[in-house]
């Protein structure tokens, strides 16, 4: 990763070349997993950032993903100001409009809510994304109980002989964003505004005596996190091409949880690697339902989560990136 | 205004459910200084546990008193049990280990899960009908009003539910030793008290509680679901906080403030309000009022 950090341009054009591979050797099943895995990857560093880094825990992410996927998706319905090849400039425009909306959310909701400590704010953000999703489900003009649907979404081009296929698109515009927000997130932890959140993770008492207004600075955390949110919210949106309240639910927050403490509160690879595990997971488990016939895969979900807690409460990497273990083990070796 | 009169019945019925649960959450809060989100399942496996004994020694349409009796017994046996083994199994461990208080509330979180998504693979996802263990009916008319036989009875109960722990906790030595434990669990332990058995017997008497208040449930709203934990649980939990959570007598009013305005929410405004109503009061009271109703405030000190 440190020289993915040196040379981010590089990897970008890397990845994007894998992505033409994975249009090739991958089936469409396997590519929506592979996207959504990436997907998922940004909510859950979004999350990280607020429940890992700044020592918050906030249990209502689900609820911004559905501020942004909606904000998306209904806009994209009224508003697509490019067409042709273009079209990608769509969604990355969308995709920051829809993030601020919900940075906003997460601004009304943070600023209040913030003063409160531990447990507290993890039942008002889970109040109040159950609040986000009554309202949906409440509001006719954006489906209401019956979802959003034909919202546009990347769709095959046509480049004189060459055809961009579907996939690759999606592919490229959620990989481009992993990329950039795990590059803004390491460059956000390594400034000024970083060091104050991990200050206020290690000791608020002592962060605040030392000056630091820590209210201020979590309402920051939470609203650089529900931007995230809203830009893998407003992805979400036009890669399913449709939405509907029940995926946004307290199940949907939970799933986000499970990815950061899994691949360890305060590691940004750790995230990803989770998203991946955890996106994959039901999927790998279906062999089983067929030689059981009962669906045991939630059942093994949750209380794997319970013994992860009690086995090993630091996740999966803890607090380390993934180069760290790779030079640990390195120098073991030698 | 009879109207109103007779909402204020039905929403007291309701209130005092939700009181009943509301305790399990603020005795474990009061005296671990943790949410037990499991509890909204220990709740649900109570009702299924009384509809599977009714099933299995006939008396599912037998609506008498010893009926009732019974179910509430095995109800509150089946959450005894479960509530001890939640403790036991799972936060202990944790306990012991000093982990954060965020990995424990991940944890009940998980232990929520895993009894919602065992009770979908055993009991079957789809709703069940509850034994019938009392007829409907009318017991007298008040100024115009009907007090049906199905309300009275959840007040009696819930209220000699209340009464009994409230005897349990100021005149039991176990009472003594909840209330030092509450108060500081290391010196309380210095004083010759075992925390653990303190901690054992709090998950079981809350349970016995949520087990009380699966089968009133169960006698006025007849349909048991493997999820129908979950959200009565949060909006008890809310009634927790509104009174102030850790604080016996908070929880009782909060529980049937909570019931009351639920049921005003669905006769005057709309029903699909109902369950925004609970978070949105929560925030509100998280706002304004941190420490809840009857609560103190707090103080961090390093």
């Amino acid at each position: 990763m440190s020289s993915f950090l040196q040379r981010p341009f590089f990897w970008w054009i890397v990845l994007l070349l894998l992505g033409i591979f994975f249009d090739f050797a991958l089936n469409d099943y396997l590519q929506l997993i592979l996207i959504f895995s990436i997907l998922n990857s940004v909510l859950a560093l979004g999350l990280n950032l607020v429940n890992g880094f700044t020592g918050q825990f906030s249990l209502g992410h689900a609820g911004f993903m559905a501020v942004g996927a909606y904000t998306s998706g209904y806009l994209s319905l009224h508003w697509m100001p490019f067409s042709g090849a273009l079209d990608f400039l769509n969604y990355i425009l969308l995709a920051l409009v829809s993030g601020s909306t919900a940075a906003l959310a997460g601004f009304l909701v943070g600023l209040p809510s913030l003063r409160l400590r531990g447990d507290y704010l993890a039942i008002v953000t889970l109040g109040f994304g159950e609040i986000i999703r009554v309202m949906i489900l409440n509001s006719p003009s954006i489906g209401g109980a019956r979802g959003l649907p034909g919202i546009p979404g990347p769709s095959d081009i046509q480049l004189g002989s060459v055809t961009i296929s579907r996939f690759f698109q999606s592919y490229a515009l959620t990989m481009t964003g992993l990329l950039l927000t795990t590059l803004l997130l390491w460059r956000v932890l390594k400034s000024n505004t970083g060091r104050l959140f991990l200050s206020i993770r290690e000791d608020e008492i002592a962060a605040q005596s030392m000056g630091i207004n820590i209210t201020h600075v979590k309402v920051k955390s939470f609203v650089l996190s529900s931007f995230l949110a809203g830009v893998g919210g407003s992805f979400f949106a036009h890669i399913t091409n449709y939405l509907n309240p029940s995926t946004f639910s307290f199940m949907t927050s939970i799933n986000f949880v499970v990815m950061v403490v899994l691949g360890g509160m305060g590691s940004l690879t750790g995230s990803i690697i989770a998203a991946f595990v955890v996106t994959l997971m039901p999927e790998l488990l279906r062999p089983i339902q067929d030689l059981t016939g009962i669906d045991l895969r939630m059942v093994i979900f949750s209380v794997s989560l319970v013994l992860l807690m009690i086995l090993r409460p630091k996740g999966l990497m803890g607090r380390l990136e993934i180069m760290d273990v790779w030079r640990k083990y390195v120098r073991k070796l030698t | 205004m009879q109207d109103f009169l007779q909402h204020l019945l039905n929403g007291f019925s309701l209130g005092s459910i939700y009181a009943l649960i509301a305790l399990g959450y603020t005795m474990v809060y009061g005296i671990l200084q943790m949410i037990n989100f499991a509890h909204s399942e220990v709740y649900m496996v109570g009702a299924f546990a009384s509809y599977y004994f009714a099933r299995k020694f006939g008396i599912d349409n037998s609506p008498q008193l010893s009926t009732l009796i019974l179910l509430l017994l095995v109800s509150m046996l089946a959450c005894a049990v479960l509530g001890f083994l939640i403790e036991r199994l799972a936060y202990r461990p944790l306990r012991l280990r000093r982990s954060p208080k965020l990995n424990i509330l991940i944890t009940a979180i998980g232990v929520s899960l895993t009894l919602q998504y065992v009770g979908q693979v055993i009991f079957g996802a789809d709703p069940k009908v509850f034994p019938n263990v009392m007829n409907d009916s009318e017991v007298f008319v008040f100024a115009g009003l009907s007090f049906k036989s199905l309300d009275l009875t959840i007040w009696i109960i819930s209220f000699l539910a209340m009464v009994g722990l409230h005897f349990l906790v100021w005149h039991t030595r176990t009472g003594r030793a909840m209330r030092a434990v509450s108060h500081s669990s290391s010196l309380a332990a210095l004083m010759g008290i075992n925390p653990d058995r303190v901690y054992s017997a709090t998950f079981i008497l809350g349970s016995m509680l949520a087990g009380i208040g699966s089968v009133l449930v169960g006698m006025k709203y007849p349909k048991i679901e493997p999820l129908m934990g979950t959200l009565f649980g949060i909006k008890a939990f809310v009634a927790a906080v509104l009174g102030g959570i850790g604080h016996i007598p908070g929880a009782v009013l909060g529980g049937l403030m909570m019931g009351l305005l639920e049921e005003m929410v669905v006769a005057y405004l709309s029903s699909t309000y109902r369950d925004a109503l609970a978070f949105g009061l929560l925030i509100f009271i998280l706002i304004f009022k941190p420490a809840g109703l009857l609560g103190k405030r707090s103080i961090e000190k390093v």
